[in-house]
């Protein structure tokens, strides 16, 4: 068993039984349920929608060197420097070469899930600088050091007491009950950051290839505010967030928002295509792209799970999912949690060490329900499970099927097994629950159920005569 | 070989291997047809997907009203500048207005000289404090958009990246004719006008800055305005 398996099961173990936790995530979640509802209603079709978001991002992933190479030389034309890296080590460099080159101290960030698979803040940290989360949900994370709970909700684990005493402990704020005044406390400290910061580092929800923009979609204004006071703009992306057209956000935008977080629309939706441009007022003097591969190419090679590519990282699988909801984010131990992140994280990290993730997973099909963009989630968990299956093969797994398959293949054994497991079952207490129990696993939080007093065959023969 | 090169080589290695059907699920489907998904077929649908929008230009108005309403902005239309001028020097007096940023325009100049306050503009290099210390940014827009309750500004139009987000109070001024239906419509307005020359920022506003990160509950004015005010004249 790989050391994140083990990590999974100990966390996933202990978070289940954490009651106040499941209330708190379900209370939550509950919220998010009834404002997506209330919203979906509105479209006039929404299934439609989803199916034309999917052959829209199929096109675009499955063209997707044509897109990039379009993306990339538009954005270009526009005075943006367009940077690719295979690795997170390289795409580390890349940004860490930029910081020194522009001899910058502080550093200014909105949201960017990639930042976070990719370690850039302790990357930027060891190198000397100061670096700042603007959005406020990834700003209490910070302070708490510690990694977001959710990819779009990263602070959703947390009520309002245990904000107010980080705020009390790390910025020497006076405790307080109101979200407002907790959100004004960090909006104060930030405005000066924005103003002060060298650079500004953001992430991209999508990329327009026709016209060599990048759209980010936040509800705070801290991105807007990010792209807009220092001088230089970095943002990072993985290579699969290409659409092809403009116009093709007119979609996009709304179902994000509608999935993600039971919106019409997010409250900021920003298109930045490169520098301030002449006549402009403000703006950055520079734009720096960087697009991250991280083994996106190793998901793309594989066809029958490539539409996980589709992703436009909503959150609505893991809102949905019944075991999202019972061990939450952290226990994933990954930067992307819940159904798609169990997913690709395999891909991205290994299958041998995250197999164990599709696992995580009753395939009640929740997950492959509310993607806005129709990926196959829960039976790409299903494949995961076969694939590892056929390149890990655990021997004792093995061994245990072939035994079966002896059994039921030889009728006068397989007949022998009901009145063993009857004498079996009479002397089972014995041993329950104590670690010489076989089912441990199973008779820890269940009772085994009862093996019948006759078998149908027997029942079938004695009801002939 | 460069890291690019690198990238397309892995991009175009994986691609040769066709890709199912999208929305038909592994289990209905174990072999991919040939198919002719694109996104030219796909898009042209975009429209009758959406949230409807009403044919009249007064189904419109009262479809950006509720959404204006549901997203806790404010919205006004006014019959002409001079009730414009009326209501700005309304808001100037009970907000307790000092000094206003704004950026030149034809609506913008009028509302200005009506108010007869100090003034930053941000048509050029402008002092980032100065405009922080505003009360209000006043700006102009691209459109307003009815399905979403959204106002689209842009650098060009809009006096830049930082007036419609740094104040703690946004009031954009619209013409009626700016009231667009829904998102497809906003988009084709920007292609139309802008075509490949395009402004280094264009932003869709809805409602005022706000955030849910804590237990989900609403709070408005996170990092950007407060108050987001719609003026249509």
């Amino acid at each position: 068993m790989s050391a994140a398996s083990q990590q999974f099961k100990h966390d996933a173990e202990r978070l289940t039984h954490d009651l106040r936790h499941r209330l708190l995530i379900q209370t939550a979640l509950k919220k998010y349920e009834v404002a997506r509802d209330s919203k979906k209603s509105r479209y006039q079709d929404w299934q439609s929608a989803r199916q034309t978001a999917a052959e829209i991002k199929w096109d675009a992933v499955n063209h997707l060197d044509t897109y990039l190479e379009e993306f990339a030389s538009k954005l270009e034309a526009r005075g943006a420097h367009v940077h690719w890296a295979s690795t997170s080590e390289q795409a580390r460099q890349i940004i860490l070469g930029i910081v020194r080159e522009k001899n910058a101290r502080s550093i200014i960030k909105s949201k960017v899930m990639t930042g976070e698979e990719i370690h850039l803040n302790e990357a930027l940290e060891k190198a000397g600088l100061t670096v700042v989360e603007s959005d406020f949900g990834e700003y209490i994370v910070q302070l708490r050091r510690e990694a977001p709970y959710h990819f779009v909700f990263p602070a959703m684990h947390l009520v309002r007491g245990e904000i107010s005493e980080l705020f009390e402990e790390k910025l020497g704020s006076k405790p307080t009950n109101d979200p407002e005044e907790l959100m004004m406390i960090a909006r104060g400290i930030l405005r000066n950051k924005y103003i002060t910061a060298d650079i500004g580092i953001t992430g991209a929800n999508f990329a327009i290839a026709e016209t060599g923009m990048i759209s980010i979609t936040e509800n705070e204004g801290n991105a807007r505010l990010t792209c807009a006071l220092p001088k230089v703009h970095i943002a990072l992306m993985g290579i699969e967030k290409v659409l092809p057209k403009l116009e093709d956000l007119a979609l996009f935008m709304p179902m994000l928002a509608t999935a993600g977080a039971g919106q019409a629309l997010t409250g900021y939706n920003s298109l930045y295509a490169g520098p301030r441009q002449p006549g402009e007022p403000d703006g950055p003097d520079e734009f720096h792209l960087v697009l991250l591969d991280n083994q996106r190419t190793h998901l793309l090679a594989d066809a029958e799970q490539r539409d996980a590519l589709h992703c436009i990282r909503c959150g609505a699988c893991l809102n949905v999912c019944p075991i999202f909801k019972n061990i939450g984010g952290h226990a994933y131990g990954t930067t992307y949690q819940g159904p798609i992140g169990s997913v690709i994280t395999p891909h991205f990290r290994g299958l041998q060490d995250w197999k164990h993730l599709s696992g995580a997973s009753s395939l009640c099909g929740a997950c492959t329900e509310a993607c806005p963009v129709k990926i196959d989630l829960h039976h790409h968990l299903l494949q995961s499970r076969r694939n590892a299956m056929a390149r890990y093969p655990v021997w004792w797994e093995r061994l245990a099927f072939k035994g079966f398959a002896f059994l039921v293949n030889h009728p006068v054994l397989a007949g022998l097994a009901p009145p063993l497991a009857r004498v079996a079952q009479r002397f089972h207490p014995l041993i329950k629950r104590t670690p010489l129990d076989p089912a441990r696993p199973w008779t820890r939080s269940r009772e085994l159920p009862q093996v019948a007093k006759q078998t149908f065959k027997e029942f079938w023969r004695s009801r002939k005569r | 070989m460069s890291e690019r090169e690198n990238i397309f080589g892995r991009i175009r290695e994986a691609l040769r291997v066709q890709a199912p059907i999208p929305g038909a699920h592994a289990a209905s489907n174990g072999t991919p047809k040939a198919h002719t998904v694109s996104e030219a077929e796909a898009a042209k649908h975009i429209p009758e997907w959406l949230p409807p929008v009403g044919e009249t230009f007064e189904q419109r108005v009262e479809l950006f009203r509720a959404n204006a309403l549901d997203l806790k902005a404010e919205f006004h239309l006014l019959n002409g500048p001079s009730e414009m001028e009326d209501h700005l020097r309304g808001l100037a007096a009970t907000e307790g207005w000092r000094k206003v940023a704004t950026h030149s325009g034809e609506l913008t100049d009028r509302a200005c000289a009506a108010l007869g306050l100090p003034l930053i503009t941000t048509d050029a290099n402008y002092d980032v404090r100065e405009l922080e210390s505003c009360d209000v940014g006043i700006s102009q827009c691209e459109a307003l958009i009815a399905q979403t309750g959204s106002v689209l500004v842009s650098s060009r139009s809009s006096g830049g990246r930082a007036l419609s987000i740094l104040p703690p109070h946004h009031l954009v001024l619209a013409r009626r004719d700016q009231l667009v239906p829904d998102l497809p419509t906003a988009f084709a307005l920007l292609k139309s006008k802008y075509q490949s020359d395009y402004p280094s920022l264009i932003s869709f506003i809805t409602g005022p800055s706000r955030t849910g990160d804590i237990e989900r509950i609403l709070v408005l004015g996170a990092h950007g305005p407060k108050k987001l005010t719609i003026l249509s004249i």
